[in-house]
């Protein structure tokens, strides 16, 4: 394992150097305890302290609008040109929750046939991670679905020690990166020492945030198809679709068209949609798949924590609470799998 | 930074109407030629048709594989792009992606006899296999056909359902919910014909056809005959939005992770019968 230490004085330099390179994207205070990614070009509006920003980094993955195609009918046989458009982007501070929530989405645009959009753009993402030495707030529940401590997904792991980041180096860029910017120490055994100490508390503190094992969970969804607490659920849900937007392992989208006012050139546009809304599973025959909020929200669930257990061997929850704390209606998924596993016992 | 992605799955192959024509009042053929070869699909695949400027439509591909040059297209207009659709003619060009989805499963069937049921527009995707089993007709047993529309001027595709009418080697019948004046065939719903046709359940598979709302009292008759359930082969209707398991509208509301544009649109009904809606 490749540790090195990161001085916090010199994190401002660091920040700097890495924006010369290119854009670098952290979480940025908004007010009122809301947090979001943002372009920075210092460390000055950085915020080292923060709850899960509103969007999570899904967003530079796999943007809210992207182009798709481009075409021009104004021949006979009309004509189009699949496209991207990217940059190169570094993200500072994401946290272990929104890690995850990355590499879900990894899986899901690798899996053949593969989206190019996203594989494209993600290859020009550099991202930095940054440990939580403690819990944001009480709607997260990481330590459920293991993702209270860092298991890869970045090229450089940031944890807070005191006066230093001790820095895991995991990639060979992430190595390049840290080694061109000259700010960077080798770690001392006195460093290890504080991350082994940071991590022993962190045992401490991160608990199973619900009644039940997370091992149980597959077998509690395994029956919960005719819960009644989908009832329960869907009658307060107002399908605003606020979850699924801020859920970092959300990913279904629509497709739409715009045509310019020339009406010979336009392209093919790709956009988050939500299984939360109304018309998401509807035919244009009039059946509608879903039509119940309670049927929506227990397509959300299972599309949480049983559809990808059988396909990906891993919950599609990272545990970042965002679900819970958008919430109009107030819905939340600790109280959901609290619910569910109650009526189970 | 803007970059072109040759071998992204989102780029169109190019499809010109070679033939069209007004079935009814809501639905139109076309016949389409694909620029660069062959669709290369099988029975029970579907297609997404692009209108360019004006979206993409699922929709299932109702000639055989075995019809060679071009592939057709029966288009009920029922939204914002179908009924644009409609406006298509000979000449014009469509934006064509697949082949998509699991067909059929023919090979599994060869030597066993079928039995078909069509309910309304679904004799479109059922069009595609039963026009390849005529063209491959000694590799099957009995085959029974029953079709189901609305009224008799509902009915698609009348000039070749008149030959599987005349066909020795074809039992059909058909009924209409309503009859007119002149209407001398059968009247009432399409599952007052399946009593009536003689199967041996162990070497029948029957593949229904239609309405989400048909499948339910179809397949109950079908089980009444003692027809394995994993035998009975349903085409089911979703929403495909993107034809590659991933934009998540096509889901079905399973205990398993089921895609329609993936795993399905076919299923058996054994892999699908603790669906939530078929």
């Amino acid at each position: 394992m490749n540790y090195q230490v990161l001085q916090k004085k010199d994190l401002d330099e660091f920040i700097r150097k890495l924006s010369g390179k290119m854009t670098v994207v952290a979480p940025v205070n908004k007010g009122y305890n809301n947090f979001a990614f943002e372009e920075v070009s210092s460390a000055e509006k950085i915020a080292l302290q923060y709850i899960p920003t509103i969007l999570p980094p899904k967003k530079y993955f796999m943007p809210q609008k992207e182009k798709m195609l481009d075409f021009d009918i104004s021949g006979k046989i009309p004509e189009d040109k699949a496209v991207i458009e990217y940059e190169d982007i570094a993200i500072f501070g994401i946290h272990t929750c929104d890690l995850a929530g990355i590499q879900c989405l990894n899986m899901a645009f690798s899996e053949r046939p593969r989206d190019y959009n996203y594989l494209i753009r993600k290859d020009h993402i550099f991202s930095i991670g940054l440990e939580c030495n403690d819990y944001c707030d009480e709607s997260a529940s990481c330590t459920l679905v293991n993702a209270h401590l860092p298991n890869g997904g970045y090229d450089l792991f940031l944890s807070d020690v005191g006066d230093r980041f001790v820095c895991h180096i995991n990639t060979h860029r992430g190595a390049e990166i840290a080694g061109e910017t000259g700010l960077f120490q080798k770690a001392a055994a006195a460093d290890l020492t504080a991350l082994d100490n940071l991590r022993e508390r962190k045992r401490q503190i991160f608990k199973n945030e619900i009644n039940i094992a997370p091992r149980f969970l597959p077998e509690i969804f395994e029956k919960a198809m005719e819960s009644p607490v989908w009832e329960e659920v869907g009658s307060r849900c107002v399908s605003c679709g606020n979850c699924t937007n801020v859920c970092p392992t959300c990913y279904c989208f629509d497709m739409f068209d715009s045509i310019n006012l020339d009406m010979k050139t336009g392209a093919r546009f790709r956009v988050w949609d939500s299984c939360q809304l109304e018309p998401f599973a509807r035919v244009a025959g009039g059946e509608n798949f879903r039509e119940e909020r309670s049927e929506r929200q227990r397509h959300r669930f299972f599309r949480k924590f049983k559809y990808p257990v059988e396909k990906y061997y891993r919950f599609f929850c990272t545990g970042c609470g965002r679900c819970t704390r958008t919430c109009m209606a107030r819905i939340s998924l600790k109280e959901t799998l609290n619910a569910l596993a109650k009526e189970s016992l | 930074m803007k970059e072109e992605i040759v071998n992204s799955n989102w780029k169109l192959r190019k499809g010109e109407i070679i033939a069209a024509k007004q079935m009814t009042s809501a639905e139109k053929w076309f016949d389409i030629k694909l620029d660069d070869g062959e669709l290369d699909h099988e029975p029970g695949q579907f297609v997404q048709v692009e209108l360019f400027g004006i979206g993409e439509v699922p929709i299932s591909i109702c000639s055989s594989p075995t019809k060679k040059g071009s592939f057709e297209l029966c288009v009920r207009a029922a939204g914002r792009v179908t009924n644009e659709m409609h406006k298509l003619d000979v000449g014009n060009y469509v934006g064509i992606r697949g082949p998509f989805g699991r067909p059929f499963p023919v090979r599994v069937m060869a030597g066993n006899d079928l039995f078909f049921i069509a309910g309304g527009l679904g004799i479109a995707p059922l069009r595609s296999l039963i026009n390849y089993v005529m063209d491959n007709r000694k590799d099957f047993g009995k085959v029974d056909i029953l079709l189901g529309c609305r009224t008799p001027q509902d009915m698609l595709f009348g000039d070749e359902v008149a030959g599987w009418e005349k066909r020795l080697d074809v039992n059909f019948s058909c009924t209409v919910d309503r009859g007119g004046p002149d209407w001398t065939g059968n009247v009432g719903l399409i599952t007052t014909l399946i009593p009536g046709v003689t199967i041996i359940p162990e070497r029948t598979f029957s593949v229904v056809v239609g309405p989400p709302v048909m499948y339910k009292f179809v397949i109950n008759e079908l089980l009444k005959k003692d027809l394995p359930e994993r035998q009975i082969i349903l085409s089911l209707e979703r929403h495909m939005k993107c034809g590659m398991g991933k934009c998540g509208h096509c889901q079905i509301d399973h205990p398993k992770n089921y895609y329609c544009c993936k795993d399905g649109p076919t299923f058996s009904y054994d892999e699908v019968k603790e669906a939530k809606k078929l």
